[in-house]
């Protein structure tokens, strides 16, 4: 029997539990330079003068750089169409655009005496209106880059969608697409923005060898790419730079991006030849990672009174914080998934985004998809109660049938497959919806103050899209009969080691211990993208799958040679035993011997795989809330999480839980908790663990959770990602329940977080 | 997130404590240290010295006193709440201890220090005034006891003179009905708003009011109109009578008075419930 499919417990575990990872602050490092980044207390100013003596002075300080000092060129972003202007400085220049922007580095014998010593630089600032509200942003009324002559940092047009019908007006012109819709509903929806939180924050070390070559630590997702930028910023080859990303605790997207403060590290390394090494506080975390979501939505859904969605808008503004990152390409993404899981015949969409003088946005659990699913989910929610359906019902009538597949959604995106309308029902009968549904009935019935509410999100979204490119990984057979699988992709708690030596175990036919798994480091991975958007599977475990299969196919060829036997003849022994002739027990070859056999011939039994999916694969569910609002307080209870989720096949359900709790968790958190808050003035209000909302499990119910697999035809383990499908549909189910908890209270939408002021204040107006 | 620099002292006895912080006006008791290392950290508070009265064990238990419950100081919040002692004399206190934070929080912060600190967002400092606790204090002038209704005088600013050092509480014997209502978004925070309930000597109820003010403080208008035969309803209505509650992120000021309310009518009626039951 193939252990694919079982829940094999995680290898990774026993020794982050016990001994301890190593993470990049733990890497020993004798005689490094500690740094510690002065940064900006304004949102928005001109930097007037940087006065480092006293900071010089102070005991342990060896240095103190400011822009000038480094004379970097800003770090251009691999992203189209941002203006050349607004790219990143590693250290602010003449002005400073977001509070926690570094203008200057302390250079010290100790992490102390460099936090201490910068304290002592004195920046002299002159202060300009922050940006903050988009509306104030889009007027252009004050420029963060002058030169640029707008605050846009990127545009996506109106154009009309493909399928729209002939002759329908011009674009642009208002309500054209919904001409024929009895009914037209329009909402405008914040999708707030947040801090991802990693547990382990940012860092990194680095080390120039006698060789010339320098080694650089890094909590990242993508070390390829880390090197890539290093290389740039160095003007040196990529070969000269070995980068690492030991244990990670947790990146949520937000590991992928082309930090200064983390390059920095790398650079002054090299410059000094003394290693240097760097770890941000939380405090720190929450001002300069990157942030996420923060889109502001504006839909419009119409359609008829018994139910037909026909037609639809989304016009989205993306605040990408000060500099334009990832976050000026996420509209694409929520594009590409506007219209979810609906048949709906004409939609359309556009979006602008903006720069604002906040922390920059970037990659977040989803990225862009979790926003297009919140729009589709709660405008859809919006029509049902407009029209009196009951939202599954309109559900019901609208998901693309089964037998649509592959299927083209109006902005141009084909589908893999899937089956939307078993999802719900599935979804509606294991929550028993109706029995729910008459529950909040005898509750409002009987006026009781503690309202249920019900909400449902039915989802689709896509993982591993193929421009993102494929993954490299190789396998080879060692003399001692253990195997070593290398691969691009970089585990950051997901379990990759388990899942890859689960697929090269069943290929070997070996024991899972009898695997090792190498990942993350430039100088023992050939080549890699990293692990982000739910890709890593079905692009790194496939290439690492098929580099066994190869592995297999080099063995049957060597035994068939060594045992004067048919290749065809041969098998893999699945008991570990080698490869051998069917049903002949006798005539057999151990994976020891055939490797040692290989070795001799100077022909390592070592195969290696880029395999690149022919399109992204769209995991899909549908999620439901229950909740309780106290309609006295405002507070909102989640009393039940249920939640369908397909992912195609499944190559281990254990891996797989923890991927949709992780995910259900956090969504969950921006439905009800999290938000990071800026004031007027762009002062960051939520920059501790005790103002930034997180969630705990305390806040959280048992969660129920329940798995279809529909295989994609896009890969041969026909398996999708999962790593973000359990955001995507619980944030908008949540959110969906406490509105519908309302409705009978006169409430039609709320934004997240749905704070008990928030929803106190809605009953208050309401009356 | 990295204090500045400090000294460090361990003490062995309350009289050392008491000589080091007369010594040094910057210097600072530690406790548990769960509210003055997160001040510390964020550089709002920067004391020269740190004496940690953690070597200190005649400050941590719990006594009978005849007709009250003495407290030491340096009693942890877990064992407060856990004392089968404190659970059956005063309820209340165990119950609150309970809600504080988290287990970890629990298991390091002090009934001292979160007294002396006097935040009124902290839970136990209301439930010491609903309560009528008297605190003992130690200092260069030798002992003294303030009535828990005379300790809190501004923000984060109590009665306690320089070089004192809190070393006791004193919890009147309060058999009657009680509640602690704590409102929060999530279990391990401070209150937005809580209010706590005790039956006061007289019999009659006291209530006292979490994050409403300045300082941890008595709702003396429901107070005085139950006094006066309110009914619970009405008198609740009048929680937040003459008081100013703060603003921040979880709550605008007339949303603090509306929970205030709430709580301090859910909180009569739980007290009265188990007052019935009792
Ligand atoms: C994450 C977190 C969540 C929390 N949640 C809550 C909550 O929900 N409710 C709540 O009430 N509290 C909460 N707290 C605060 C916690 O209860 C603190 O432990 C408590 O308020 C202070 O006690 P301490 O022993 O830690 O005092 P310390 O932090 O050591 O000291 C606090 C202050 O009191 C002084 N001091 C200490 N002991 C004495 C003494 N014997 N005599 C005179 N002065 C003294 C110190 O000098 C200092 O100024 C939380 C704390 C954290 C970190």
């Amino acid at each position: 029997m193939s252990i694919l499919g079982n829940r094999v417990l995680r290898v990774e575990d026993p020794k982050l539990l016990t001994a301890g990872g190593t993470y990049v602050d733990d890497v020993e490092l004798p005689g490094a330079v500690e740094l510690c980044y002065v940064r900006s207390p304004h949102a928005h100013a001109g930097v007037v003068s940087i006065d480092t003596e006293a900071a010089r002075r102070a005991p342990g300080v060896l240095d103190v750089l400011t822009a000038a000092d480094l004379a970097l060129a800003p770090i251009v972003q691999h992203l189209p169409g941002i203006p050349a202007e607004m790219a990143r400085p590693f250290l602010a220049g003449d002005r400073v655009r977001f509070v926690g922007e570094a203008v200057a580095v302390v250079l010290a014998e100790t992490r102390a005496e460099a936090a201490d010593g910068a304290a002592l630089v004195e920046v002299e600032y002159d202060p300009l209106p922050a940006v903050v509200a988009l509306e104030h942003a889009a007027s252009g009324e004050t420029l963060l880059f002058p030169a640029a002559g707008s605050n846009v940092a990127a545009r996506i047009a109106p154009a009309p969608a493909p399928s729209s019908a002939p002759g329908a007006a011009a674009p642009g012109a208002e309500g054209s697409i919904f001409d024929d819709c009895e009914v037209v509903v329009s909402e405008r929806f914040v999708n707030q923005r947040l801090a991802p939180c990693p547990l382990e924050v940012r860092a990194a070390a680095a080390v120039l060898g006698e060789d010339g070559r320098l080694t650089h630590w890094s909590t990242s997702q993508t070390p390829f790419a880390v090197r890539q930028a290093l290389a740039g910023a160095l003007g040196v080859e990529e070969g000269k730079i070995r980068v690492i990303a030991p244990d990670v605790g947790g990146g949520f997207g937000a590991k992928n991006g082309d930090y200064p403060d983390e390059l920095l590290v790398g650079v002054l390394a090299h410059r000094l030849g003394r290693p240097v090494r760097w770890c941000e506080t939380r405090s720190e975390s929450m001002l300069a990672l990157g942030h996420g979501r923060a889109q502001q939505q504006t839909i419009t859904l119409g359609g008829s009174r018994d139910g037909r969605l026909r037609a639809y808008r989304l016009e989205v503004v993306q605040d990408c914080g000060a500099y334009p990152l990832l976050a000026s390409f996420l509209p694409h993404l929520t594009r590409a998934m506007a219209s979810g899981t609906y048949d709906i015949e004409r939609v359309e969409f556009e979006s602008v985004s903006l720069v604002t003088t906040t922390a920059p946005v970037v990659a977040y659990r989803g990225a862009g998809r979790p926003e297009a699913a919140a729009a589709i989910e709660r405008a859809v929610d919006r029509f049902a109660a407009e029209i009196g359906m009951d939202p599954a019902e309109l559900r019901r009538r609208n998901l693309v049938g089964p037998q649509r597949f592959p299927f083209e959604n109006p902005t141009g995106t084909v589908y893999d497959c899937g089956d939307y309308a078993a999802a719900l029902e599935r979804l509606l009968e294991a929550s028993d919806y109706d029995s729910i549904r008459a529950e909040q009935a005898a509750r409002r019935s009987c006026g009781e103050t503690v309202e249920l509410g019900i909400g449902l999100a039915v989802y689709v979204e896509i993982t591993g899209a193929a421009d993102l490119g494929g993954e490299w990984s190789a396998v080879e057979m060692l003399p001692d009969g253990t195997a070593v699988v290398r691969t691009g992709t970089s585990a950051h708690g997901q379990g990759h080691a388990t899942a890859w030596s689960m697929l090269v175990s069943d290929a070997l036919g070996i024991p899972i211990d009898a695997v090792r798994f190498v990942q993350s480091d430039t100088d023992l991975v050939a080549r890699g993208v990293g692990t982000f958007g739910s890709r890593s599977l079905q692009t790194g475990g496939v290439a690492a799958r098929q580099a066994a299969e190869r592995v297999v196919e080099l063995a049957r060829e060597l035994a068939g040679e060594l045992l004067e036997a048919d290749p065809a003849d041969l098998v893999v022994d699945p008991g570990g035993g080698g490869i051998g002739v069917v049903g002949t027990p006798t005539a057999r070859r151990s994976w020891a011997e055939l490797a040692a056999a290989a070795a001799e011939r100077g022909t390592p039994l070592r195969a290696e795989v880029d395999f690149t999916p022919p399109g992204g694969t769209f995991p899909f569910g549908a999620h439901l809330a229950v909740v309780e609002v106290d309609t006295e307080t405002g507070g909102v209870r989640l009393v039940r999480l249920v939640a369908v989720d397909d992912a195609g096949r499944i190559l281990n359900p254990l891996l797989a839980d923890g991927q949709v709790h992780g995910g259900l968790a956090q969504g969950v958190a921006q439905a009800l908790l999290e938000e990071f808050v800026y004031d007027a003035e762009g002062n960051p209000l939520t920059t501790t663990l005790a103002d930034y909302l997180f969630v705990t499990a305390a806040e959280l119910p048992s969660f129920e959770s329940l798995r279809m697999e529909t295989p994609t035809p896009r890969n041969p383990l026909g398996a999708k990602g999962i790593g973000e499908s359990g955001t995507i549909g619980s944030t908008v189910a949540v959110q969906n329940a406490v509105v519908d908890a309302l409705a009978g209270r006169g409430v039609r939408h709320l934004d997240m977080p749905l704070s008990p002021e928030r929803v106190w204040q809605s009953l208050a107006a309401t009356g | 997130m990295i204090p500045a620099a400090f000294e460090y002292r361990r003490v062995g006895s309350v009289a050392e404590a008491i000589a080091a912080l007369s010594a040094d006006e910057d210097a600072k008791l530690l406790a548990g240290g769960h509210s003055l290392l997160p001040l510390m950290k964020l550089r709002l508070a920067v004391p020269s010295l740190l004496i940690d009265l953690g070597g200190v064990p005649s400050l941590s238990y719990v006594r009978d006193g005849g007709d009250h419950l003495a407290i030491g100081a340096l009693t942890r919040h877990c064992d407060v709440e856990r004392s089968d002692l404190v659970r059956r004399s005063a309820p209340l206190l165990a119950y609150v201890a309970g809600q504080v934070g988290d287990p970890q929080v629990r298991h390091r912060g002090t009934i001292g220090g979160s007294i002396a600190h006097g935040d009124p967002a902290s839970d136990l400092p209301a439930a010491v005034l609903a309560l009528e606790a008297t605190l003992v204090v130690e200092g260069p002038d030798g002992e003294r006891t303030i009535p828990a209704g005379e300790l809190f005088l501004g923000f984060l600013e109590t009665s306690l003179r320089p070089g004192e050092v809190l070393t006791e509480i004193r919890v009147p014997r309060s058999p009657g009905g009680w509640s602690f209502q704590k409102f929060n978004r999530r279990a391990q925070d401070w209150a937005i708003v809580g209010a706590v309930i005790a039956t006061a000597p007289s019999g009659r109820p006291n209530v006292a009011l979490v994050n409403m003010a300045a300082t941890p403080v008595r709702a003396a208008a429901t107070e005085s109109a139950l006094a006066a035969g309110a009914g619970t309803e009405e008198a609740a209505r009048l929680a937040a009578d003459g008081l100013e509650p703060p603003s921040d992120l979880n709550a605008s000021p007339e949303y603090r008075r509306h929970l205030a309310s709430v709580l301090v009518r859910r909180g009569l009626e739980e007290a009265a419930a188990r007052d019935g039951a009792a």
